[in-house]
């Protein structure tokens, strides 16, 4: 239906909006759905070896083999099968790691910023001596003290991230705090706990919302580069990660290898942050 | 007796300068009193004393808040909130941030009702509807179930004072509320008031910079420099024959109450000096107890 309104300029951005949120949440669907059918929808076993069909290419090159469409690594395993195993890794900690670092992060950066007071000052300096660590060396550490694990990634994730989502929350309440709208609600008789979360919450929500899906993206990349230097999963599951890693290898050989799990990666942190931007419009009541 | 009586109230900024300087008012029982002054004398932070809405960076030092005969600076800070919740209301200044912009506007006048004050759902969307007729919204139905960013600015207040109206409060501060809205609205919201007022016998608080304002709704003023009390009369007196240098001062730089020819004078140095030199010596008698 087409109406006049479709002609301003302000709502073709936001059809443009739209169709990104879509295309994204498209994408991320789809993947989890690769994630919880991997066993059912995957062609080959992403473990089964076979010798004699290594290096073979992706379906619409010569010397293809029907059934093998994204090709086989060097030592004969279906990259198609192991990029939708692959997956699974991928989202779980996606959403593990996104949704605990999320909820720490913006529990306590909700209470820094709107109660104030010795609340304030206890997580502000908690944060400050959080940051002095550099990051990368700190994750490391971490890992090789709890054992390169599916958990360790995500408690190192959780453990380096809370402060992005307590630092930006935190800035937000501080703001909301301030409004009359607020003040209403305290003269009304509402509780300080109460206030935080009927008045600030849904305002800070949009941001929230754009931090999380940012950081799911960023726990997505994070695994990658644990895998890359192999201190992610112990076991030899696939990862993309993994994958890439040993695509490097074969590069001139089977550039599929490499090639296709990239492609996965940068699509999947893409689609996070797509996701974030266009649900922020969706949540935004004055954008809506 | 006074509904509300503030005695001696001094309040400072935490290790810094005196806000307001013992400052005594009363507002009898549907009775309305003006709060004058110059910016930054203290009117909003008298009102945020009693409605306990301080910012954290101040603290009360000394003084009484009687809220119907009980001293809200003596109760547990959960029973003063739930008698001021019970018994007033505030008209803030801007429209823009006194709705919450997340939430439609009837649950942000009913969720209240509701939650704290224990009505039914059914009788909290009865008065919302009756109240926004009250303040002459034409689609009480539709505006409830408006975003604040769909309603314009005079709308929005005329909401905020259904609001405050709500649940039958003894006590309104309305702080500034005309100032943030264009000339001719500020005209019909002040007459809203007014008649709100009147119509349930409310006492009111209000803060304004505007005698012509204090003139039209106020019975009783109080005129407030740097957090001190210079004069608290009746309109009627503080009109006809004000006590203070100061307020005569103020009389004559708003030209409508002398000759409407003479333009806006400002206050003369002289009495800004002699007001200055008033409120260092009641620092100095503070200090030597
Ligand atoms: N949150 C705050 N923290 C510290 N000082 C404040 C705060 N709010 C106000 N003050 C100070 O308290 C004094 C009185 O402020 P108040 O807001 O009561 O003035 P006002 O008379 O309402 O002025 P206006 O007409 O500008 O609203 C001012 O000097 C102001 O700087
Ligand atoms: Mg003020």
């Amino acid at each position: 239906m087409l109406d006049a309104k479709g002609l301003d300029g302000r709502s073709l951005v936001r059809r443009r909006a739209g169709l990104r949120l879509w295309l994204s949440a498209l994408w991320l669907g789809m993947l989890c759905l690769a994630a919880l059918l991997a066993p059912w929808v995957a062609p080959h076993d992403p473990l089964s070896q076979d010798l004699f069909l290594g290096r073979l290419p992706p379906f619409w090159v010569a010397g293809a083999e029907p059934g093998y469409w994204l090709g086989t690594d060097s030592l004969g395993r279906d990259v198609l099968s192991r990029l939708l195993y692959g997956a699974r890794v991928a989202l779980l900690v996606a959403v593990l790691a996104g949704s605990i670092t999320c909820l720490i992060g913006a529990t306590l950066g909700l209470l820094a910023g709107f109660l104030r007071g010795w609340v304030d000052m206890v997580i502000s300096r908690l944060i400050d001596i959080w940051m002095a660590f550099p990051p990368v060396l700190f994750s490391i550490l971490l890992i090789a003290v709890l054992g390169p694990s599916l958990t360790s990634i995500i408690i190192a994730i959780v453990v380096i991230d809370w402060t992005r989502f307590a630092r930006v929350v935190r800035a937000e309440a501080m703001v909301q705090g301030t409004m009359d709208y607020v003040a209403s609600a305290r003269v009304a008789g509402r509780g300080r706990i109460g206030t935080m979360l009927r008045e600030i919450l849904p305002n800070v929500l949009p941001t929230i919302v754009v931090l999380l899906t940012l950081e799911m993206g960023i726990a997505v990349i994070v695994e990658a580069i644990l895998s890359f230097v192999n201190l992610s999963i112990a076991t030899d599951d696939p990862t993309w990660g993994g994958m890439i890693s040993e695509g490097r290898i074969s590069i001139h050989q089977a550039w599929w290898v490499l090639v296709f799990p990239l492609i996965a990666l940068f699509l999947t942190v893409l689609a996070f942050s797509q996701l974030g931007e266009g649900l922020k419009d969706r949540f935004d009541p004055v954008l809506r | 007796m006074s509904f509300l009586s503030i005695r001696n109230l001094s309040v400072r900024l935490k290790n810094g300068p005196p806000l307001l300087r013992r400052v005594s008012l009363d507002v009898a029982a549907g009775e309305v009193r003006g709060l004058v002054g110059e910016s930054g004398a203290g009117k909003s932070m008298i009102g945020k004393a009693v409605l306990g809405i301080l910012p954290p960076s101040v603290q009360i030092t000394e003084g009484e808040i009687l809220l119907d005969g009980t001293d809200l600076l003596r109760l547990s800070p959960r029973e003063s909130r739930r008698r001021i919740g019970a018994s007033c209301a505030l008209i803030p200044q801007d429209p823009l941030t006194a709705l919450n912009p997340s939430h439609r506007i009837g649950p942000q006048i009913t969720n209240r009702l509701v939650d704290i004050l224990g009505w039914t759902r059914a009788a909290a969307d009865a008065r919302a509807i009756d109240l926004l007729a009250e303040v002459q919204i034409s689609d009480p139905a539709r505006v409830l179930r408006s975003y604040p960013h769909e309603l314009s600015g005079g709308m929005r207040q005329r909401i905020l004072i259904a609001s405050a109206f709500a649940a039958e409060p003894k006590l309104i501060v309305a702080d500034e509320p005309t100032t943030a809205l264009d000339v001719t609205v500020q005209k019909q919201i002040l007459r809203l008031i007014a008649g709100m007022q009147a119509r349930h016998g409310t006492a009111l608080l209000f803060v304004t910079h505007d005698l012509g304002v204090v003139s039209k709704v106020c019975q009783k003023l109080s005129v407030l420099y740097s957090g001190l009390v210079l004069e608290d009369s009746t309109v009627t007196d503080f009109f006809t024959a004000p006590r203070h240098a100061y307020s005569a001062a103020l009389l004559a730089a708003t030209p409508k109450y002398t000759d409407p020819d003479a333009g806006l004078q400002p206050v003369p140095d002289a009495v800004i000096g002699a007001v200055r030199a008033e409120v260092d010596s009641f620092d100095r008698k503070a200090a030597h107890g």
